[in-house]
């Protein structure tokens, strides 16, 4: 289990980042994703791998109409 | 009949000269004065005090309103004003988004101060023609136009019966008609409105841009409230106002360094990050659509769902097939971001002037959502005539959007029926009755007409003719203190609740825009949290009204290293921008803190006004619960897996084996539960009372308590 924005997200194998947007549905184009506080290039979302009970933030960057 | 003809027919009511003078420091320090029902004109200083405390634009608005109404005013009467105010960075050409108007009027539909912000050019072409404000009182006995010739240094107030009203026909008419030549028209901008509006309250008002490149008037809109209605109630057709050229110091900055160096940084912003984020250059506000749909938050079917399987056809690239890239789509000078879409030569399909191939301006993502989804229409070419239609006759699509959805959902639970809509099938994503009703509203006849009543009134006819059951129309009814919502799903996010309900003017998202930080983020997770966005972002939001700005390229466009900074939700760059516009113009030295105390002002001052029209009580914050959760069966069951999981983990309560309505009703008590406390730590952070009272201390605090203001405050402590 990992959390995602403070909400528990089941982990898998091999979870990358893109597959972790992929699976919440995050299509919005500017996220920031933070790893246990670290922040994550765009261009590593598809190599880097999420640890088993990592805290994982995806902050969506917009404040809207 | 030709324009020279038709100028032949305006009767010169009234005169007025003056010396145009000379912007200093973003202010022309006076506002101008007309009196529809004397056929009088006149000049108002404009004190320091009243640019300390009220700073411009809607600051300006509400302070003249104030002083021109009573307590008793009715929104038909004619000592009503409607005031029009551009603010002191209004009219910069180096930084994007500088060209806003504001304007205030008490309104049809809330019956209290509302404001409206708009952008084309006549709020920027006022204060360079010698005024800050322009202030409209009284009722005119025929229509008329004032027009304002800041060149020449008159006034003039004119009647003018034969002018038509649909806007997109007037405006080009009458730019035409008082530009000196084809090079002048870019100097003229007309305020306008359109037949619907004399027969609704939700009248808007289109103002005027001339596109050079495609030498055609453009138009934008001051939508909400129904100040188009109170226009109209006046009998006045337009107004008019003929500038100087346009230069890049007209406003005669304190330091004009400021405004090139923050100028120069976004407009390169803009063109090395737009196209990998919200390409805002090239689809405008549409991109939204696709985002509000997969997150679930896109109005489907009166609010009741989040997204639809068809809203891809509504998505940003269905539109822009439509639009015409060739010209620059900035509604003021240099604004790069350049959102104003224009589709070229669009063929009507329906109405009075079916058939002829029109300019149609936008649509925006409200538009898209508020005619399209949310009425359950997905269909592109349906949104772009009904938004050409909702322009030229004068009509707010948001209110037209949302009250449309509210009576498909009654249409199609039974309180209405085909006698009732003179024999419309008002199903939802049936756009050709949606569209009759419209039409109807600008011929003032059928059912068109009731529906121009808007939403809180409808929900009392329906009850009172027709025995509808009130409570369901209360949920449904998507209407806070009058107002129609604009068009977000906030049932998810508690903070964007608030950021509808806990508004002075009522739900319309200029205020605060929250949802992402709080649904999708999960930024602002305790009540304090939410509290203070709920301050500090209608404070920061209520700025851009005082100053005339657009509020599109503060957070659609971000600084690449915005992410790294503390609070990248704020845009701490964008907003030091800000300041040293602020610095930059008017030659005062604020920081950011005291941005947010100039909102401060402004913003307890109206709501001290709402109470003195007798609203701006905690009572007035209460929102449909349809705005908050699941009203029906229908809307449970289609998040039945989310719903039963804030049941268990949130509530504390097994949902197995329970019914529909049992879950419905505990989910229910609990988020109204929430909205109260959300209510409480907002006022507090405030300093407003549980009742949401401005306190004494706190309109000390932002030396706010002129007499007559603590003079109403003092009935509700």
């Amino acid at each position: 289990m990992i959390k995602v924005n403070g909400e528990d997200f089941p982990w898998e194998e091999g979870l990358t980042v893109k597959k972790l947007l992929e699976k919440k549905g995050y299509t919005f184009p500017t996220i920031v994703v933070l790893i246990n506080g670290l922040s994550v290039p765009e261009n590593e979302y598809v190599s880097t791998i999420i640890p088993d009970g990592a805290d994982v933030k995806a902050i969506h960057l917009v404040a809207g109409g | 009949m030709s324009v020279e003809k038709l100028k032949e027919k305006h009767r010169l009511l009234a005169q007025f000269q003056y010396i145009p003078g000379k912007v200093e420091k973003g202010y022309a320090n006076r506002t101008l004065y007309v009196n529809l029902s004397e056929n009088r004109i006149a000049e108002k200083p404009v004190s320091q005090e009243m640019k300390e405390k009220f700073i411009g634009g809607r600051g300006f608005g509400l302070k003249l309103l104030w002083d021109g109404v009573t307590g008793n005013t009715k929104w038909d009467d004619p000592e009503n004003e409607i005031i029009i105010a551009p603010g002191p960075i209004a009219g910069i050409t180096q930084y994007p988004g500088a060209g806003k108007s504001y304007v205030v009027s008490l309104s049809p539909l809330t019956h209290t101060v509302i404001d409206s912000n708009v952008g084309g050019y006549f709020g920027s072409l006022l204060k360079f023609s010698g005024f800050d404000a322009l202030e409209i009182q009284g009722k005119a006995e025929q229509d008329v136009i004032v027009f304002i010739d800041g060149v020449n240094g008159t006034v003039a107030i004119e009647e003018a019966s034969q002018a038509v009203v649909n806007s997109h026909i007037l405006v080009e008419q009458l730019t035409e008609m008082y530009a000196a030549n084809e090079e002048d028209k870019v100097n003229v901008s007309v305020v306008s409105t359109g037949a619907a509006a004399e027969h609704t309250l939700i009248g808007m008002l289109n103002f005027s841009f001339y596109d050079k490149r495609r030498k055609a008037v453009r138009i934008k809109q001051a939508g909400r409230g129904g100040i188009g209605t109170v226009f109209r109630n006046k009998k006045i057709k337009a107004l008019v106002v003929r500038g100087p050229r346009i230069k890049g110091d007209l406003n005669h900055p304190a330091d004009k360094t400021l405004l090139d160096k923050a100028g120069i940084k976004l407009h390169k912003e803009i063109a090395t990050l737009d196209n990998s984020q919200n390409k805002m250059r090239i689809g405008g506000t549409t991109y939204l659509t696709k985002i509000m749909n997969d997150y679930d938050i896109l109005p489907v079917n009166n609010f009741k769902f989040g997204s639809h399987p068809a809203a891809n056809n509504i998505a940003s690239d269905a539109f822009i097939k439509y639009f015409n890239l060739t010209g620059h789509d900035g509604c003021w000078y240099g604004c790069t971001l350049s959102c104003a879409k224009a589709i070229n030569a669009f063929e009507l399909k329906t109405g009075p002037y079916k058939g002829q191939k029109v300019l149609v301006d936008g649509p925006e993502y409200e538009t898209v959502a508020g005619v399209g989804s949310v009425c359950g229409i997905f269909d592109p070419e349906y949104i772009i005539e009904n938004n050409f239609y909702c322009d030229t006759y004068g009509i707010d699509t948001i209110s037209f959007g949302t009250i449309m959805a509210f009576l498909m959902e009654c249409y199609e639970n039974g309180i209405i029926n085909k006698e009732i809509t003179g024999g419309l099938e008002l199903n939802f994503g049936n756009g050709e009755a949606a569209m009759e009703v419209l039409h109807q509203m600008a011929r003032g006849e059928g059912f068109g007409k009731i529906a121009g009543l808007g939403v809180r009134r409808l929900k009392k006819l329906f009850v009172e003719e027709y025995g509808a059951d009130p409570a369901f129309l209360e949920d449904i009814g998507m209407e806070v203190k009058g107002l129609e919502y604009s068009i977000y799903l906030p049932k998810e996010s508690l903070a964007q609740q608030g950021g509808y309900g806990l508004t002075n003017k009522g739900p319309q998202h200029d205020e605060a825009w929250l949802i992402f930080m709080d649904m999708v983020n999960n930024q602002i997770p305790t009540f304090e949290d939410k509290a203070e966005a709920l301050h500090y972002f209608p404070m920061f939001r209520t700025w851009f009204s005082l100053n005339g700005l657009c509020k599109l390229p503060w957070n659609d466009i971000v600084p690449a290293n915005n992410r790294t900074t503390a609070e990248p939700a704020k845009i701490p760059e964008h907003v030091q921008n800000y300041v040293d516009l602020f610095n930059g113009v008017t030659g005062m030295n604020i920081t950011k803190e005291d941005l947010i105390t100039q909102s401060e002002r402004v913003y307890n001052f109206q709501r001290v006004f709402n109470l003195r029209m007798g609203f701006g009580t905690r009572e007035h914050d209460q929102v449909p619960y349809r705005s908050m959760g699941p009203v029906t069966v229908e809307e449970y069951e289609s998040r039945q897996e989310r719903y039963d999981k804030q049941l268990k983990e949130k509530v504390g309560f097994d949902p197995e084996g329970k019914t529909t309505e049992e879950k419905i009703a505990v989910l229910r008590k609990y988020r109204e539960d929430q909205y109260q406390k959300l209510c409480d730590a907002v006022y507090k952070r405030r300093g407003w009372t549980e009742n949401a009272v401005p306190k004494l201390e706190t309109l000390e605090r932002l030396g706010m308590d002129f007499p007559e203001v603590v003079e109403v405050v003092k009935k509700y402590l």
